[in-house]
């Protein structure tokens, strides 16, 4: 009986937590799916943005997207393999990890003033891909650190020393007995990481995001519009917008954030195949 | 009978933190021969092999005093890499990487540098047929090694081991998952490699030891209370805990 009760409760709390996420999902394909052209997506706004499609936008968060793999993958990666498999287990490395993990909590408009003031403005890159991809980047590190930490950690500890006894050095360890077999826990929270990043529009605000810019970016110098702010601005800022569009945009952005969460299942089941322990 | 010594370790301590797990160890181990250590748990037997190929040194609480010379030399002046391929572990659960059979024998050569393919299979399967597993696996070396028997697994590890060409090879409890007849399959397998490497089997079966081993040492509470002939040791132990621990008393 007490387990019955506690079965309903638990489901219910799951039924709480997925309804509104079907909700929305559903509401915005309805929506939105109508006005999905293929002159939607090939097309830049016209008429005040009333009009015409949203190229320019989706190709700006594509090309944000891989800016900010760019200069996140090789450097979260990079730093979690030293902090699990070189750095001390002394308090200041437990120091960074904290730190790491705490950064990813920090709220995205934070980020945003910082590439603000670091890229746009000290470095003097400008409102630029450059600078956009930059904090986008810094944003994601957390994650992807956190999460390629997780995974290198999951590798048996056995794989090390079966390695080292071999006489390997540490680098072959960790190249050949550690890092392969951690590949599918880091494209889980890369993936992740990237498609919260793509959805981001605080980071981008000053960043990087032009409100209207009908032409494709030439340099990484470049203005780009991108998906989530021209969400923003065709809610807020123009009058008259025909909600069609708005949802129509939302539809574009969840499609391009579960192709890449698509991918990243395909490459996990494929390395999983090769899981044998 | 002149034996040969190979490795030599001279009032070696070790510690975990401020832990003392070996205690003023002397101890002279002869080329080609297979040295027994018996004793209870906890008694510093793995620490004593991961000491000699330093694997201890992986954990940062671990502490070591005095020396280990191993042919001769004082080993703290070769590198770890050279001193772990001279000196090959084989860990008391069969430990096979998830790949197949050849690339798990290839790995060792692999990280030494030898890329030539022809080479590299020539010392897959020496290595294999050393260990007594070729014939058993000859024709499916490219199967995964975790899809093997545990021990055909633990007889592709000691064939893992030889693939990188070591002098010494050191057991550590390496039948205490097996069942018998892989058991004797392992025993035979160190049998004939008397021949050219030396070994130094670890383990909790007394009766093993007497089996296998020229020489027995038995380790308690960290120290080497006895070592001698195996014969002698569980025929005539010199010492009343020896006499205690073969004969079933405790342990």
């Amino acid at each position: 009986m007490r387990e019955k009760v506690a079965f309903i409760i638990l489901g219910f709390a799951t039924l709480l937590v997925v309804l509104p996420i079907i909700l929305t999902i559903f509401y915005i394909v309805r929506n939105g799916i109508g006005s999905v052209t293929w002159e939607f997506i090939t097309q830049p706004p016209r008429n005040g943005m009333k009009e015409g499609g949203i190229l320019p936008a989706i190709i700006g968060t594509i090309v944000l997207i891989i800016g900010t793999m760019f200069f996140s993958l090789p450097l979260g990666i990079l730093s979690a393999v030293y902090l699990v498999e070189y750095a001390k287990d002394n308090t200041f490395t437990r120091l960074i990890k904290l730190s790491v993990v705490n950064l990813s909590g920090v709220p995205s408009i934070v980020y945003g003033l910082f590439g603000f003031t670091l890229f746009v403005g000290f470095l003097r890159f400008g409102t630029s891909i450059l600078a956009g991809s930059l904090t986008l980047a810094i944003m994601s590190l957390p994650v992807i650190i956190t999460a390629t930490k997780e995974a290198l950690e999951s590798v048996p500890y056995s794989f090390r020393e079966i390695s080292l006894s071999l006489g390997a050095t540490k680098w072959q360890t960790v190249r050949y007995c550690v890092l392969p077999y951690a590949v599918p826990g880091i494209l889980t929270g890369t993936v992740l990481s990237l498609s919260r990043a793509a959805g981001e529009t605080a980071p981008i605000l000053f960043t990087v995001a032009a409100f209207y810019l009908p032409r494709l970016p030439h340099s990484v110098f470049d203005q780009v519009m991108a998906l989530p702010y021209h969400l923003y601005v065709i809610s807020i800022h123009v009058p008259n917008m025909p909600t069609e569009l708005k949802f129509a945009t939302g539809f574009v952005l969840i499609v391009l954030v579960f192709l890449m969460n698509l991918v990243s299942i395909i490459l996990r089941a494929h390395f999983r195949k090769k899981k044998l322990w | 009978m002149v034996e040969e010594t190979i490795i030599k370790t001279v009032n070696l301590n070790c510690y975990y933190g401020s832990l003392e797990v070996l205690k003023n160890l002397n101890l002279e181990i002869y080329k080609n021969e297979i040295l027994g250590i018996i004793g209870p748990a906890n008694s510093g037997k793995t620490t004593f092999l991961r000491a000699l190929n330093r694997l201890n040194n992986l954990n940062p609480a671990y502490r070591q005093q005095g020396d280990i010379f191993f042919e001769g030399h004082n080993a703290n002046d070769m590198t770890d890499n050279l001193l772990r391929k001279k000196i090959g572990l084989i860990f008391a659960m069969p430990q096979v990487l998830p790949v197949s059979i050849y690339n798990n024998i290839a790995y060792g050569p692999k990280v030494h540098g030898i890329t030539d393919r022809s080479t590299v299979s020539e010392i897959v399967e020496n290595a294999l047929k050393k260990a007594y597993l070729w014939d058993e696996v000859k024709d499916r070396l490219n199967m995964p090694a975790p899809r093997l028997s545990g021990g055909q697994q633990q007889r592709l590890c000691i064939a893992r081991t030889l693939a990188v060409e070591p002098d010494v090879i050191l057991y550590d409890e390496p039948c205490s998952g097996l069942d018998p007849i892989s058991t004797a399959k392992v025993e035979d397998a160190m049998q004939q490699l008397k021949e050219k490497y030396t070994q130094i089997l670890v383990t909790n079966n007394t009766k093993q030891a007497a089996r296998v081993s020229q020489r027995c040492g038995f380790f308690l509470m960290g120290e080497l209370v006895e070592i001698s002939e195996t014969t002698a040791l569980f025929t005539y132990p010199k010492d009343k805990r020896t006499d205690d621990y073969v004969t079933g008393r405790f342990g």
